[in-house]
């Protein structure tokens, strides 16, 4: 940990900026390639500017070919180099899912481990900004699912910043979900940054009678479903996961072990997703622990549906998780 | 060309033996899983690896015995792969489709079609930004045209001007399909043009024809920094895989085809050309399967990995993902 002097606030979008920017300045094998990233400023802003200082060898616009792009950047990988693949949303990574998973998580295996894949691709996750089926989607979990790849989802402004130079350092392919609609929030950011450590979850709210266990877009709605339940008499821990592949189970069972009570909220699907999967280990290492069922809070198993009304009443919201914590706790049966 | 016909003579024959060997073998359930045979197609692996350095890249299919050996990767390293021993050229865990070797630059047997074509973009890309003036060559068959990732990787390639030599081997069947109920437009040159990237084809089964045109396109990729496409024109005289009962072809073209038999066609010329006598070649052969021979008991030694081990390989050894 180095010392922090000071602090200073910006977005998430600014912090994931700045995180490739000193990167690309640290290191010369590190560029950033997807569509728009250059001339346009990338699908979210994300990259603008970047374009002005590195050049278009560096900030590489490509065409509309996402397993195309995605696979020359796992090849530029094998090749010494160290891409950033930007996709612009992750209903779009499906058309890369081929390149992610047969190729970027695999070769080290097939290979006998002669062959690591340095790949960092970030994408934008998620609803609640009205953009309808396809654009819209946690699909998170297809990608926690698949041996060999790491999986970030940064939830605040210090992890989006910091996240990246580690992930760049990891030997193997890393795969960064960004919820889009963090990219305006404003946050604290230390001054020199505090380095992240990928393999731990972090308590963003301590508590005694119930943990939550959420990560990305969700963590801003568990906190304030926490604020709320505090006045209602009710302690409530939050755990943000950071990490979605490998899930650090220790701080999750810590946390139960000592509350006796989980939720977990998550904006995937409810069906075969992250929360049955830290539902299910909570219930294989805490079950003599918990004094109540694990709770999840979790999508409505429909299409993201383009209607205000109808998207939120989909995604999860403070009062789902406000009233899945006091039937935790007892309160409501 | 580079090499002299008497040596990619003995090379493509000791692809041919290897492979009646593996055939034999896989009867004899020494060998499993799915083995893709090359044998007729061997003259397309010697003529153009035979033009590549020894730094150039490689990056093929599912169907690549030939194209590791005529690379140098040991052949006794190659049967312990097919017999999933720690010895294999990839420990063991790929098998058949799946050599690789990082001595060799020689990144797979990938056996999603199409699907390493990005990975040779990538590849080239890396040389282009580090300054280096590599060839990187992808082998697929003709099957491959038909996905949306050749089409997106030539396109990658021509628009950013990348040293990557496409081959395709067109053995005229994916799988059991015909290239005509395949593709709308069968001269794949032609297809492959329309993206701005020089090509043509060549015979498949004379490795003369094959290494002419890939000296052509290799000094043409080297030279300009930008791809090329080739067309081998071949056939596989083997069934597509040990699986396949070959229902779909005609016995009569491949009888055709047969008399086109590349081993054929290059021992002729030796003889004729009075480079070599048939008891010359008869020679080689004799030395090309006992290095088969070796190979096999090599493979026969060879040391199956502890199922402790089973989790290795799955991240790189030091990282905790």
């Amino acid at each position: 940990m180095s010392t922090t002097t000071g602090t200073r606030t910006l977005s998430y979008r600014e912090a994931v900026r700045e995180a490739m920017r000193d990167a690309m300045r640290a290191d010369g094998r590190v560029f950033l390639m997807g569509e728009d990233v250059g001339r346009y400023g990338g699908g979210f802003g994300v990259s603008l500017g970047l374009l002005e200082e590195f050049g278009e060898e560096r900030i590489r616009d490509t065409p509309l070919s996402e397993s195309g792009f995605v696979g020359a950047g796992i090849g530029a990988a094998l090749g010494g180099m160290r891409p950033i693949v930007e996709i612009m949303t992750v209903n779009f990574s499906l058309l890369a899912l081929d390149q992610i998973l047969n190729s970027a998580a695999t070769l080290l295996h097939m290979s006998g481990g002669q062959f690591n894949v340095p790949v960092v691709i970030r994408m934008t996750t998620g609803g609640g900004r009205q953009l309808a089926a396809q654009h819209s989607h946690s699909l998170e979990a297809y990608y926690a699912h698949i041996p060999g790849l790491r999986v970030l989802a940064p939830a605040t402004v210090a992890d989006a910043y910091g996240m990246l130079a580690p992930a760049l350092a990891d030997p193997d392919p890393v795969v960064i979900f960004e919820h889009g609609s963090l990219y305006n929030a404003k946050g604290e950011l230390a001054e020199p940054p505090n380095a992240v450590d990928l393999d731990s979850a972090a308590v963003r709210r301590a508590g005694s009678d119930v943990t939550l266990v959420t990560y990305g877009g969700c963590l801003d709605l568990c906190l304030d479903a926490a604020n709320l339940l505090e006045s209602q008499g009710v302690s409530v821990e939050v755990i943000d996961l950071r990490t979605l592949r490998p899930l650090d189970d220790e701080t999750v069972m810590t946390s139960v072990s000592r509350t006796h009570r989980a939720v977990v909220v998550d904006e995937g699907w409810r069906s075969v997703g992250l929360s049955a999967e830290v539902a299910a280990r909570i219930a294989e290492d805490c079950f003599y622990d918990l004094d109540a069922p694990v709770g999840r809070v979790a999508t409505i198993e429909v299409p993201i549906p383009y209607p205000r009304h109808l998207e939120q009443a989909a995604l999860p919201s403070a009062d789902r998780v406000v009233s899945a914590v006091r039937k935790a706790v007892g309160i409501d049966g | 060309m580079t090499v002299s016909l008497l040596a990619r003579y003995r090379e493509m024959l000791r692809i041919r033996r290897f492979e009646e060997r593996c055939a034999e073998l896989y009867s004899a359930e020494r060998i499993r899983g799915f083995v893709h045979l090359y044998i007729g197609e061997e003259a397309v692996a010697v003529g153009v690896i035979g033009e590549l350095q020894p730094d150039d890249a490689l990056v093929t299919t599912y169907r690549d015995h030939g194209h590791a050996l005529a690379r140098g990767i040991d052949m006794p390293a190659v049967m312990a792969e097919m017999y999933g021993c720690m010895e294999g050229v990839s420990h063991g865990r790929g098998g058949s489709m799946h050599l690789f070797s990082e001595p060799h630059r020689f990144y797979g047997g990938n056996a999603i079609v199409a699907g390493g074509l990005p990975l040779a973009v990538g590849l080239a890309l890396a040389d282009r930004m580090q300054g280096r003036s590599r060839v990187s060559a992808c082998f697929f068959g003709e099957g491959a045209m038909a996905e949306g990732e050749f089409h997106e990787s030539i396109n990658l390639a021509a628009l950013w001007h990348l040293p990557v030599l496409f081959v395709c081997e067109n053995n005229l069947y994916a799988m059991g399909t015909a290239l005509a109920r395949s593709e709308s437009e069968t001269d794949l040159a032609l297809k492959a043009a329309a993206y701005e990237v020089p090509a043509w084809a060549c015979d498949g089964m004379d490795v003369d024809a094959v290494s002419d045109a890939a000296q052509r396109a290799v000094a043409l990729v080297r030279g300009s920094g930008g791809p090329a496409f080739l067309e081998a024109r071949t056939y596989r005289f083997r069934a597509h895989s040990m699986y396949d009962p070959d229902r779909y072809r005609d016995k009569g073209e491949i009888e055709h085809w047969r008399e086109r038999d590349p081993l054929t066609i290059a021992g002729q010329r030796l003889v004729a050309s009075g480079v070599a006598s048939d008891d010359d070649l008869k020679d080689i052969d004799t030395e090309v399967i006992a290095e088969v021979d070796a190979a096999v008991a090599f493979a026969e030694m060879g040391t199956h990995e502890d199922v402790a081990e089973l989790t290795r390989f799955v991240t790189s050894e030091g990282a905790t993902a």
